[in-house]
């Protein structure tokens, strides 16, 4: 009797502990590093991690490649197919979460505060995705360039003037040194010209959309303001420090083998330009009469609508906002951490490091792009209207056309729910 | 009149294989680029470029891009998938389509020819205009597997192969072919008493060769190139097809010689299959500017 009360304390011992294995909830997450082995080695251990940390939940992860990612997910909400966890691109996260992919965060909101501005994914007044990293532009150069050239060093407390900034690509050019004065990176197409460009044209005083009523381009994008950043955006080319058409590789290794005085380029690819040269400047954007402008938003985490465990997705992305994991993707891929005290953690983003400015001009100049749904459709008018013109086309034509094509899809979407 | 000596003649095959050699190299160049590429790293690749020294083996070479391609993706696995794809999806559709092009020229039924103008039709319809309804469908579609019956297609293989078998291509490719057979031989058959499937296997289908290798290279470059498509209904590593695998070499900063590295890696499975047929297809070609 007393061996048949030990076989049923045994087995009713064993079924609790299975059910409690079986307890754990399996959450699926989508993310857009497949092909980063860096990469996807830090958001395996930040999972690993969190699967250890607690016994409610269990993520599971499966990789796309960044370029098959966007399409991927979309494709996925047509066949109701969405995972619980998925991570979006700061200024695509208004179109999904309009088109019904996302629900807001449900995270505390005190554990972002002091976090880069770029790296908060709101829309309609509610968080839907936040970023655990940020990226910026940066004017690239070096300080012999600068004194050749004769120029001053500009600052994020006095950037350069737009005046100043067409003087040193005039002298670049007359210098005779370089192929070109100023690598743009017009080899890159898709995201990068509203992500690189759209910043001189706010500096300009313009914008893509007029953001006072999200309804809009008109006025704003083929605007007094707009139409002077588009001459200035001709003359770059017309004149010759820029080129129109660039070959990948000189985007790739044109400016760390000397064939350009300046290159607009992101925080990813300094590491690069810093093995290359030893006296490489970033300097701060120019100021085109509106304040000195860069693009801001990268990869944010946020939670499927279709998710039928929120409180799970949520607590993987509140573990993964911890300063450690920040540090880690910040060393591990060269991007900007969220928060000042991960940027001291880090190899290049503590104070005195190499790429340390980034975090600076990320805090000071920084500027969303258009938080609306409709900024995914812009932002591709907003590309080819800026190629035709860098090949000649007439500007104001270009800008209305712009601003036609924006209002209808605009209109068309019954003004995105503003 | 001029007379052709034994000079001139010398001298116009001179020139019309230095022409001839001069087109192949054009087609050849990007490929002889790939492979010495493959072989270089990254700064030299793009150094190279501007020069003659990008078609040759020259400078720091290794196998290394190929290592570290291995290391980034499972490239087994993406050629190995679209190879299972591909073949599957090239050997029903020569079956099916063969079969129903037999059934439009040989079979006479009521209604054959507005089917068939039907089903040419859809050679204007992109497939993009389609995409999305048939990812609708095919992620609701039941399907009888070994693990019972289960619904929704996506990440699988079945879902990148059914709705592929039948086109209007290759349908329309066997029908022009067997229009040119002599209509005799089907005849005879017939009244000798054999049914229509030995008509069409033990006569009609041995004598479509070429047709046959047409349409399997032509179906075979299709298939194997697909990308929109398996993008949109395989989420897993493991279904991957080679150019959704592809994409995974395409970072911020792009490793070159890794892409050069895979492409020549993918290449090799579409240059066997067309050495392989090459005879039959270009037989095929010849064959079909020539009326009888």
């Amino acid at each position: 009797m007393k061996s048949l009360s030990l076989l049923a304390a045994s087995l009713a011992f064993a079924s609790a502990m299975s059910s409690a294995a079986f307890a754990q909830t399996t959450l699926t997450m989508w993310y857009h590093g497949a092909g980063n082995e860096v990469e996807s080695n830090i958001i395996n251990q930040i999972i690993s991690d969190f699967n250890a940390s607690q016994s409610d939940w269990v993520v599971e992860i499966e990789s796309f490649p960044q370029a098959a990612y966007n399409d991927s997910v979309v494709a996925g909400a047509l066949a109701g197919n969405l995972p619980d966890i998925l991570d979006v691109d700061g200024p695509v996260m208004p179109n999904w979460a309009w088109s019904g992919y996302m629900q807001p965060l449900q995270i505390d909101e005190a554990k972002i505060a002091n976090y880069l501005p770029g790296t908060k994914g709101v829309w309609n007044g509610e968080l839907y995705s936040i970023g655990l990293w940020d990226a910026a532009i940066s004017l690239v150069t070096r300080q012999s360039y600068l004194d050749e050239l004769g120029l001053r060093v500009p600052t994020l407390e006095q950037p350069w003037t737009g005046e100043e900034f067409m003087d040193a690509l005039a002298k670049a050019k007359a210098s005779g040194k370089f192929d070109h004065a100023l690598d743009l990176g017009t080899a890159w197409t898709g995201e990068w010209y509203p992500y690189a460009f759209s910043p001189f044209l706010q500096s300009f005083g313009g914008d893509i959309i007029d953001r006072s009523t999200y309804t809009t381009a008109e006025g704003v994008l083929n605007g007094e303001a707009a139409v002077e950043f588009g001459t200035w955006w001709q003359g770059l080319f017309t004149e010759g420090y820029a080129q129109a058409t660039q070959d990948p590789a000189d985007r790739d290794n044109g400016f760390n083998s000397g064939k350009y005085a300046f290159s607009w380029n992101g925080n990813w690819a300094a590491l690069g330009t810093l093995d290359a040269y030893e006296d490489v400047l970033f300097l701060p954007a120019p100021d085109f009469g509106n304040g000195p402008k860069i693009g801001a938003a990268s990869w944010q985490f946020g939670v499927a609508a279709t998710s039928e465990h929120p409180d799970g997705a949520s607590a993987f992305i509140e573990f993964a906002l911890q300063d450690k994991y920040l540090a880690d993707f910040s060393n591990g891929i060269g991007l900007i951490p969220a928060t000042a005290s991960a940027a001291a953690l880090t190899e290049n983003y503590e104070e005195g490091g190499p790429l340390a400015v980034f975090f600076g001009l990320s805090e000071a100049q920084a500027l969303v792009r258009p938080v609306t749904p409709g900024y995914v459709v812009a932002a591709k008018v907003f590309e080819k209207a800026l190629a035709d013109i860098a090949n000649g086309a007439d500007v104001q034509d270009t800008l209305d056309s712009a601003v036609d094509e924006i209002d209808a899809d605009i209109s068309k979407n019954d003004n995105y729910g503003f | 009149m001029a007379q052709i000596t034994a000079d001139n003649h010398g001298l116009r095959l001179v020139v019309r294989y230095t022409v001839l050699g001069l087109i192949a190299l054009m087609f050849v160049f990007p490929l002889v680029f790939m492979l010495m590429s493959s072989l270089k790293p990254d700064a030299q690749l793009l150094s190279d470029t501007r020069s003659l020294r990008a078609f040759l083996p020259v400078g720091d070479i290794s196998l290394d891009n190929y290592f570290d391609a291995f290391r980034r993706a499972p490239v087994g696995l993406f050629i190995f998938n679209s190879v299972v794809v591909t073949g599957i999806t090239v050997v029903l559709s020569l079956m099916v389509c063969s079969a129903a092009a037999f059934a439009f020229v040989f079979v006479d039924w009521r209604g054959r020819e507005l089917v068939l103008t039907l089903i040419l039709a859809t050679l204007i319809v992109p497939f993009e205009t389609i995409a999305i309804p048939l990812l609708l469908i095919a992620s609701k579609l039941p399907w009888l597997g070994l693990d019972g019956l289960s619904y929704g297609w996506l990440n699988s293989y079945q879902v990148q192969i059914i709705p592929f078998v039948a086109d209007g291509l290759t349908i329309f490719l066997f029908v022009q072919y067997f229009k040119d057979l002599p209509g005799e031989l089907i005849e005879a058959a017939r009244v000798e008493g054999a049914s229509w499937w030995q008509v069409y296997r033990r006569i009609v289908m041995p004598l479509a060769g070429p047709v046959l290798a047409t349409a399997a290279i032509l179906k075979f470059l299709a298939m194997y190139n697909q990308y929109l498509w398996p993008l949109m209904v395989v989420q897993e590593e493991t279904y991957r097809p080679v150019m959704v695998g592809l994409q995974y070499f395409f970072q911020l900063n792009r490793a070159w010689g890794e892409i050069m590295a895979y492409l020549s890696l993918i290449t090799v499975p579409v240059l066997a299959f067309y050495l392989f047929l090459q005879r039959a297809f270009i037989a095929s070609i010849a064959s079909t500017g020539v009326k009888g």
